[in-house]
């Protein structure tokens, strides 16, 4: 377990994402992918009474919420994003929550997670977080549909790497795994991931989009197996993002994944997770379901754009003991 | 630990729920408790202390009831009864709507109480417990409206005396009393000496929510009160507790014309087969046998997995034990509390340190310092012959083996006495819904555990006991037909001059596996008509030929499988071929005795015949309204083997009256004959021999029903008795079906009117099935 006393040892803990060697994948196992079964009511029961059985107060919840900034991916995937809207999102990614109250907290110099951009924005992001550690994740491969030519996301995804993107975030063809077609699937996985050389691949699975968690499961297993770094859930474009339920099929994997490969697979939910209730009770899941080493950022991140703003305000409540309002805080 | 330490090992921290307002409420009482009775509490006489079982710290001193606190809460309940039953359903609606309303609004309390007095995490007392209480008494709020409407030929029992357990304190105070109240009874109920404060919170909302005085009476204190009210002028005994005390009070009840229900032990398998969503099914076992730490009848306490996915699936289960939080129940992210008492704790670890079999696995936790605390442990490698693979332990044991097949899955599962609940984990509905009703079980559920609702019956088969909690079945408990019942009149046979009326002997014999068998004894007596005439002679059945008669009957279980179809399809057969010789019958009737009925008495059993040929394929189950997505089915089950002593007079009726629902529903019969006028029986053999019905499914005994009674009643292969005797056998009935727990309907020596509707219906159906609710949750 690392220690986090200073601002550059929180950004330490960034980069601990290159201490934990990268899931190298393996050959597709149709068996094993053939195997996989998830029976929707007991996993939306399991869900649905989690938040009944795990309750964190008073400092714990502080912490927690602390925890929850750093996994952050702070983003912005708009069609009206600007250089200078980027900035002022690296600037808060860089100083997340008012410095006298980290302070107060005995946490300063506390980054989220990433900030993750477009294509486009990531010069400006690259130079607006340059020296503060926090690595710029890219949406790549078409993003949000991923039906440009195969050839151009291959491309988008190494311009990307080269503007100074360590993190790349595609999305899968969800019409694969529509079609059952799981090889067609590993491949393109397989050659998006070689594609980012060493920049890290985050595999989007679009969830609202599979139909099933049957589907959910068995796209997270073969895209782990293709050598994805992480699984993501959704684009945040889809009419469905980040659910529990799915979120528990996919942390399922990862750790049936890890338990035969003695590989660790990170896990991002995206989308949909606006409360800082909802970030402890992610963060709960995983802790019961794949242990206290996912609760770092090399292996757990939140694709959240409004979730900061409601911890921020759960924080000064917190150190006050009076509810806090939303313009008390900056914009990111 | 300052915010920093805790973001670098993210514990979880202590989150305790305070304690306070239901400390305040047991000050504000004295801190100690009388009884309630008629509406009152009675002075406090500080037997025993109740305790917490987290801490051992005294919560509260409560009473012992004495024999004249049960007289007089008896009285009280006795004399409020009438008032309450006569204020009409939707009074009592009222009343009922109010309780719930009550308990919602101070549903904090009762969780936090509840955790106090039993140990079981506020988790479940908040989330389960309580809730499942407050909808208990809306639903029978609404069943008490509907009463009149729906029930038109019911009416109460009077007063029902009501035993609860500690494992659910409140929970089960609401099953009991809900109902109850629902249908016009009044009560006496005693809950558990463990934990009584709960109860005693109930009879102050009873008063807020304007329950007349006497209509809940609520005595406190051990054992030795439970069976002061089992003994005390009360009209039905509801009990769920251990198959112990359960059988106890079975004899004790035996032949005084109480009701009785029953909800006991368990030991309810857990299935999994290795299509299921694995991941799913270990978390089902957290629900299933570490829900309040294992203490519960219905826990999925026995294992089964099948063996390809069996080495996996315990690792994944080990895996997860370990991740169980297990400590002072108030703490809001606690998943294990404490056992509720010492006694139990030693219990528990005395049973698995003398188990010597398998490999044992614990929790890998920390348990507190002090408090009565057990680790979730599992046992794997056993099998059937271990003794915790068929003991009840009540405590967070799971013991588990393999399987190979679906078949050795549901011989496994059905090896044990009990029959309460049952677990079955598959993707495939086919292998599940194939698994579900052969399950000797009354609730199974299906890719889930642990689902109770007030509109599902709850209860089970075999030694869990007998009778329905929730639902419209568990009205049948709490109810009696209107109508009221005349005293039986004996008939003595009638003697004669030895002359034979047929000069060619016909030898009439009994009926076992489809063939004409003589009595094991060699004895027959002399059957005479009324006129004297030596009609002819009737074999004397004896215990032997019971024997041979059950044993026919089980080696004919393929009839419960039969399509209610082809039952309706032989049951008209018989009626056809009776009609045949329907004045042969008659003559016969009339011969044995005496007067000119018998032609009456033939048409009717025809009559009868059809009737149960209707219902065969009619009496439908029911899919349930519960809050789910899924079914829950109610599914009528036969109830196995039944054996009826047959009344006296009307011998051809009354014997089809008793053969045909049992038929019809998929049981097979031991029939004890018309014990004064057989004759007729032996006849009606010949036409089942004509009629296609399979060997074994009917087995007609002739003799003294005194003597076949006791041998019937304690056959453990038997799972109902009825009797219809002229003689009162109901005594000797019930007391011998304490055995196996069989299910009994005895007629107390009162009679029914057989050439009329009394002797026919839903009645006799309800007698001859078993409801079985099986859980589906859907969705994809």
């Amino acid at each position: 377990m690392h220690v986090t006393t200073t601002h550059s040892e929180t950004q330490s803990a960034n980069q601990l994402q290159v201490t934990e060697p990268r899931n190298p994948g393996m050959a597709l196992d149709m068996d094993w992918v053939r195997r996989v079964q998830a029976n929707t009511s007991a996993i939306e029961g399991r869900c649905a009474t989690l938040p009944g059985r795990r309750s964190i107060k008073k400092d714990h919840q502080a912490a927690w919420l602390l925890k929850a900034i750093s996994l952050i991916d702070l983003t912005t995937l708009s069609g009206d994003d600007t250089e200078r809207r980027v900035h002022r999102l690296c600037a808060k990614a860089r100083q997340p929550v008012r410095a006298e109250m980290l302070e107060a907290l005995g946490m300063p110099g506390l980054t989220t997670g990433a900030v993750c951009v477009y294509h486009e924005m990531i010069p400006a992001a690259v130079s607006a977080l340059q020296g503060s550690g926090i690595p710029v994740a890219a949406v790549s491969t078409g993003f949000p549909a991923g039906l440009s030519p195969f050839h151009l996301r291959l491309q988008e995804i190494k311009e990307s790497v080269s503007a100074g993107a360590a993190e790349i975030d595609i999305v899968i063809s969800r019409r694969h795994v529509l079609e059952g077609n799981w090889t067609a699937l590993y491949d393109e996985m397989a050659q998006m991931r070689e594609a980012c050389g060493a920049a890290h691949v985050k595999a989007i699975l679009a969830t609202g989009e599979l139909g099933t968690l049957r589907n959910v499961a068995r796209a997270s297993l073969v895209c782990m197996m293709a050598g994805a770094d992480f699984i993501k859930t959704s684009t945040g474009k889809e009419s469905v993002n980040a659910t529990l339920p799915v979120s528990l099929v996919m942390i399922r994997a990862i750790r049936e994944y890890f338990e035969v490969t003695g590989h660790r697979v990170g896990y991002k939910p995206a989308g949909g997770i606006s409360k800082a209730k909802d970030a402890l009770v992610y963060l709960s899941l995983i802790k019961e379901e794949l242990g206290d080493r996912w609760l770092l950022p090399d292996l757990f991140r939140f694709g959240a754009s409004s979730l900061l703003g409601d911890i921020e305000r759960q924080l000064e409540h917190h150190l006050t003991g009076a509810y806090s309002a939303g313009y008390r805080h900056a914009i990111g | 630990m300052t915010v920093k330490d805790i973001f670098e090992t993210m514990e979880y921290g202590l989150a305790p729920e305070a304690a306070g307002d239901a400390l305040a409420w047991i000050v504000d009482q004295g801190a100690s408790f009388g009884h309630f009775i008629d509406g009152k509490f009675t002075a406090p006489t500080k037997d025993f202390h109740s305790r917490n079982p987290a801490t051992g710290e005294t919560l509260a001193d409560l009473s012992q009831a004495t024999q004249s606190d049960i007289d007089a809460a008896v009285k009280a309940a006795r004399a409020a009864q009438p008032k309450w039953a006569k204020s009409g359903g939707h009074a009592r609606a009222r009343v009922l709507y109010a309780i719930a309303r009550l308990l919602q609004k101070h549903s904090r309390l009762f969780a936090v109480l509840e955790t106090l007095d039993n140990g079981k995490p506020i988790r479940e007392s908040r989330d389960i417990d309580i809730p499942l209480a407050q909808r208990h008494f809306y639903y029978h709020a609404g069943m008490a409206q509907l009463m009149e409407a729906e029930l038109p030929d019911r009416s109460a029992l009077g007063v029902c005396g009501q035993i609860v357990p500690w494992n659910f304190p409140l929970l089960m105070l609401a099953w009991k009393i809900a109902p109850a109240l629902a249908m016009g009874n009044t009560v006496v109920l005693k809950p558990a000496e463990y934990t009584s404060l709960t109860a005693l919170l109930f009879a102050d909302i009873c008063t807020q929510a304007g329950v007349p005085k006497g209509v809940v009476n609520i005595v406190t204190g051990d054992g030795a009160v439970g069976e002061m009210i089992v003994n005390a002028e009360v009209d039905k005994i509801a009990f769920t507790g251990s198959t112990a005390v359960g059988r106890r009070i079975r004899e004790a009840t035996a032949g005084t014309g109480k009701a009785l229900t029953l909800e006991l032990g368990g030991k309810s398998p857990y299935i999994v087969f290795d299509d299921a969503d694995l991941d799913s099914a270990v978390e089902g076992l957290v629900d299933a046998i570490w829900f309040n730490q294992g203490q519960v009848c219905c826990a999925g306490s026995r294992l089964l997995v099948q063996e390809p996915v069996a080495d996996a699936f315990y690792a994944k289960l080990r895996a997860r034990m370990d991740k169980l939080r297990i400590g002072d129940p108030l703490d809001k992210s606690i998943d294990v509390g404490a056992v509720v008492d010492p006694i139990q704790l030693e219990t528990i670890t005395k049973m698995v340190a003398n188990n010597t079999s398998g490999e044992t696995y614990q929790s890998q936790t920390t348990l507190p310092a002090t408090g009565c605390y057990y680790p979730p442990t599992l046992i794997t490698g056993l099998n059937s012959a271990d003794t915790l693979m068929q003991e009840e332990i009540f405590g967070p044991v799971l013991v588990s083996t393999t399987f190979r097949t679906p078949s050795e899955a549901v011989e496994l599962a059905n090896n044990t006495r009990y029959g309460l609940a049952a677990t079955v984990w598959s993707e495939n509905v086919n292998l599940a819904l194939d698994i579900a009703p052969k399950l000797a079980a009354g609730v199974v559920w299906v890719n889930a555990t642990n689902l109770f609702d007030a509109a599902a019956g709850f209860g089970g088969v075999r030694e869990s006991g007998f009778g329905r909690e929730g639902g419209w079945e568990g009205l049948l408990a709490y109810t009696k037909p209107n109508a009221g019942a005349k005293p039986t009149k004996p008939i003595a046979p009638f003697k004669g001059d030895d002359a034979p009326t047929d000069p060619l002997d016909r030898t009439a014999k009994l009926y076992i596996g489809g063939k004409q068998a003589r009595p094991d004894g060699g004895y027959s007596r002399k059957v005479y008509g009324k006129n004297g005439a030596l009609l002819g002679q009737s074999s004397l059945a004896n215990r032997k030929d019971l024997r041979n008669a059950v044993e026919a009957a089980q080696a004919a279980k393929g009839w419960a499988k039969t399509t209610g179809h082809l039952r309706a399809q032989i049951l008209y057969y018989i009626a056809e071929n009776l009609s045949a010789r329907a004045d042969e019958f008659a003559a016969r009737l009339n011969a044995m005795q005496g007067g000119r009925t018998g032609a009456k008495e033939v048409e009717t059993s025809i009559q009868r015949l059809f009737a149960y040929a209707a219902w065969a394929d009619k009496y439908d189950g029911a899919a349930k309204g519960v809050p789910l997505r899924g079914i829950a089915l109610a599914m009528n089950e036969p109830t196995g083997i039944i054996a009826a002593l047959c009344p006296d007079e009307a011998p051809l009726l009354g014997l089809i009256s008793c053969m045909a629902p049992a038929i019809a529903m998929g049981n097979r019969v031991v029939l004890g004959a018309s014990e004064p006028f057989p004759l007729a029986a032996t006849d009606f053999y010949q036409v089942l021999e004509t009629s296609d019905v399979p060997a074994g499914v009917v087995n007609i005994l002739t003799g003294d029903h005194a003597e076949l009674a006791p041998h019937m009643a304690k056959h453990l292969n038997v799972d109902a008795v009825w009797s219809f005797s002229g003689k009162d056998l109901s005594k000797q009935i019930e007391h011998g079906a304490a055995g196996n727990l069989k299910r009994t309907w005895v007629n107390n020596a009162t009679a029914r009117d057989w050439m009329s509707a009394d002797g026919e219906g839903r009645t006799f159906l309800q007698a001859a099935t078993e409801v079985k609710t099986i859980w589906v949750p859907f969705g994809e």
